[in-house]
């Protein structure tokens, strides 16, 4: 298959999050501002980099009956990394996104990939394909936070774009299911429509 | 009092999935029907359940006194994926009808990011209580299944609605969510 094809699959055709709707939890839980989704998107990126480039390597080692466990081993420990370099040099992300970091190991994206792409194709195939996806989660979410930072609170990376108090609500719980779910049904509309 | 108060925060004002965000996937893909959403619920209560009490176990006996808390994320998915195998074998062997209703539930549990969430939870919130811990486990993932079954009963009255083409299935899905979240919300005051 062609390179780049691989890598740009998953910026809209099959994005992650927007068309196939895995991982929702980090895009409810984080997009409460740029900086935090920009830093969740980056944290996950680099796992599923890191896990679909060694899954692939070790993919004729792995015996079939227990490669999940073995797969959720590989992502652990490269979370487990993030983790630990996120709390040392950058803590104010680390307090902001709390436990969404360790939660990085069940993000249906990474074992999804793993399990579809890593698993089948070359180590240089399936480091595109994780950078791919992983940018393509990142857009996502940061698309999410742009709207609910802004209207939520009139800022955008902190500074202030509009003069108001803001909408509460596109802060809290509600608006991060609404913001979502109305992104989604666009990318919807924008995809029927091109056809 | 103590308890008391802690179970009505964990089921209605911190709902796990409405206002912390864990539990989506599940939440979002087996609430077509208020039966297969019990089911769910039930296997969820089981479920996270016996894995915080062996998680937190782990965690006061062996991470904390042996200082490796840094191997927290690995240990507890480890111990969660290989719990919910065995609870899968053992229900099959010992009773066949739990197993029929729960069974098909099991193996989507695993990547169920509550449970690992709960279970990382509860270690900051108890770090040295296990029978806090597991009530505290035990009101939360009942939150879980009455938000789960309020939303599918929604989501069945749904179907019969005349919805916009762009709208249908995930989008409105998420918006009923966000309304049902602000309904939650008013919960707010209570504790």
């Amino acid at each position: 298959m062609n390179k780049i094809k691989i890598l740009t699959n998953g910026f809209i055709k099959e994005n992650p999050t927007l068309v196939l709707v895995l991982g929702t939890c980090p895009s409810l839980a984080v997009t409460t501002s740029i900086f935090n989704a920009l830093g969740m998107g980056m944290a996950t990126t680099f796992v599923l980099l890191m896990s679909n480039a060694l899954i692939s390597l070790l993919k004729n080692v792995i015996p079939d009956k227990v490669r999940i466990p073995s797969y959720i081993l590989v992502i652990a420990t490269f979370v487990s990394i993030v983790d630990l370099v996120i709390q040392g040099f950058v803590p104010a992300l680390s307090a902001s996104l709390g436990i969404f970091i360790p939660l990085i190991v069940v993000n249906c994206i990474v074992l999804g990939r793993a399990e579809a792409f890593a698993s089948k194709n070359t180590v240089f195939d399936s480091m595109l394909d994780g950078i791919g996806m992983g940018i393509g989660f990142t857009i996502a979410i940061t698309i999410i936070a742009f709207f609910r930072e802004l209207l939520g609170s009139g800022t955008l990376f902190g500074q202030t774009i509009i003069p108001f108090d803001g909408i509460l609500i596109f802060v809290l719980a509600p608006g991060a299911f609404i913001v979502f779910g109305f992104t989604i049904a666009a990318v919807r509309w924008l995809q029927n429509r091109n056809k | 009092m103590y308890y008391i108060l802690m179970i009505i925060g964990a089921v209605l004002v911190n709902n796990i999935i409405l206002a912390q965000f864990l539990g989506i996937c599940p939440f979002l893909g087996v609430s077509n029907k208020i039966s297969t959403a019990v089911g769910m619920g039930a296997a969820v209560v089981f479920v996270m359940t016996l894995s915080t009490m062996v998680t937190s176990i782990i965690n006061v006996y062996l991470l904390i006194p042996f200082n490796i808390l840094f191997l927290q994320t690995i240990v507890f998915i480890l111990v969660i994926a290989a719990l919910v195998q065995m609870v899968e074998i053992i229900l099959k062997k010992i009773s066949p009808p739990l197993y029929q209703a729960l069974g098909i539930f099991l193996p989507l549990i695993t990547t169920n990011c509550a449970v690992l969430g709960v279970a990382i939870l509860v270690t900051q919130k108890f770090p040295t209580s296990i029978f806090d811990s597991v009530i505290y486990t035990i009101s939360i993932a009942v939150g879980f299944t009455l938000a789960i079954v309020i939303f599918a009963g929604l989501r069945e009255q749904m179907d019969t609605v005349n919805i916009p083409k762009g709208m249908k299935g995930v989008p409105i899905a998420l918006i009923t969510a966000g309304i049902l979240s602000l309904a939650f919300m008013g919960f707010a005051g209570l504790v």
